[in-house]
């Protein structure tokens, strides 16, 4: 251990934490992990409770690899990669079954497809196999609160819109629906999450101008 | 053989991997940018699921499931390594990744060639794991009905990712607002191909 350490919260390290979170977020910016984000996203619950997956499955995977990186060789660091993640997600999948049986049966295999998540597979390989232990962690925590953010806005605007209520509350007073108000169905529905996501990053990029893209 | 045409049918098109699951998004995105790689990376897909899932049908009935291992002494009749299915699969996808890489370059180089750089992308490929875990949830009664998920489902990922080429190829000479171009367009015209595929749904099979 070397004697002038860096402070755990430097600068630097903060970054890593916060940049995720808008110019290098995972959906919008690096296209990682789109798979499991939308279909996951008609209730802002079983979302929520999927970005925390993510996030413990990420941070952990992260921490083992970069402890690992001086170890392994490197043409079979995919396997390794692999196998450390499925048996993250594993704990994830028994964990959620024991304690939070509906809404793992409301994830169905989206928990299960954590393991081909991009978003993991990727910040590994572009991360964590270079960096120390402590980054690597921020790192993940990072990445994962970028991608439980769009996943808890995308879900917000859904169950809103979809069903009038957030968190399982209804918010939309019944006086409303007297007029004639009505929950508009297309919102449950797959291909809205598509759309919703293509609006917010239309939105963020028309705020940060240097993430629009030439063509 | 009534039951398995409608299984492929039904995988093509109402519970399409991509406009009903958003499965296999990552590489959907990223290699939609022209119909030819487009094209071998669908037929790859085809291939993968095409084999995958009838062979992790076969490891989840004769291995995994409670009570499956029976035929090997009754006394196993309560074990269940279910919770193993993950690891298993993906260490089944990943070889089966391998082996079909291998498979088609002996018999086919030329497919082999027009495929290359896309085959090992696909062990990675959330639609394949999918594509397992799916069938395992389904429970299919056997491994004919297995094969033809697996096959539709590949098919309808062909579908999708050779349409959203095209149109890409198109809507680059298109005037799309500057925030808009590129990720945001394509998310906004997937999202209108799935309200068309979901005309689909009212199709009783």
């Amino acid at each position: 251990m070397s004697a002038e350490k860096e402070p755990l919260f430097s600068s630097k390290n903060i970054k890593l934490l916060t940049e995720p979170l808008n110019d290098s977020n995972p959906i919008t910016v690096q296209v990682l992990g789109i798979c499991s984000a939308l279909a996951v996203t008609v209730k802002v619950k079983p979302a929520f409770v999927m970005a925390v997956s993510v996030m413990v499955v990420m941070a952990v995977s992260n921490v083992v690899i970069s402890l690992l990186r001086k170890t392994v060789p490197p043409r079979i660091r995919i396997i390794v990669q692999l196998v450390v993640i499925a048996s993250m997600v594993i704990l994830v999948d028994q964990v959620l079954k024991a304690f939070l049986f509906d809404i793992s049966k409301q994830l169905s295999v989206f928990v299960g497809l954590i393991i081909t998540n991009c978003i993991i597979m990727g910040r590994l390989e572009a991360f964590a196999l270079s960096n120390k232990p402590w980054q690597s962690f921020l790192d993940g925590i990072g990445n994962a609160a970028g991608y439980g953010i769009i996943l808890i806005i995308v879900a917000f605007f859904r169950e809103l819109l979809g069903s009038g209520t957030v968190w399982g509350f209804k918010v939309i007073p019944e006086s409303v629906y007297d007029f004639g108000y009505e929950n508009n169905g297309l919102m449950i529905l797959p291909p809205m999450a598509l759309i919703v996501v293509g609006v917010i990053i239309w939105v963020q990029r028309a705020k940060n101008k240097k993430l629009v893209e030439s063509n | 053989m009534e039951n398995l045409v409608n299984i492929f049918v039904k995988s093509v098109f109402i519970d399409n991997m991509i406009f009903a699951y958003f499965l296999g998004m990552c590489s959907y995105l990223a290699v939609s940018k022209t119909v030819k790689t487009s094209t071998g990376l669908g037929i790859a897909v085809i291939f993968v699921l095409g084999f995958t899932v009838p062979v992790d049908y076969l490891i989840e009935n004769f291995l995994l499931k409670e009570g499956a291992l029976t035929w090997l002494s009754p006394k196993f009749a309560d074990v269940d390594l279910s919770f193993l299915s993950f690891i298993i699969f993906i260490a089944i996808i990943a070889s089966m990744v391998q082996l079909v890489e291998m498979i088609i370059e002996k018999f086919s180089p030329t497919l082999y060639n027009s495929l290359g750089i896309f085959l090992p992308l696909i062990a990675v490929n959330c639609a394949i794991l999918g594509g397992s875990l799916f069938m395992q949830e389904r429970a299919y009664n056997n491994i004919a009905e297995a094969t033809a998920f697996g096959l539709g489902s590949g098919v309808g990922w062909f579908l999708a990712i050779v349409g959203i080429a095209a149109i890409r190829e198109k809507i680059r000479y298109s005037n799309v607002p500057d925030p808009l171009k590129g990720l945001g367009i394509t998310f906004i015209i997937t999202g209108l191909m799935g309200i068309a595929f979901m005309g689909f749904m009212g199709i009783k099979l």
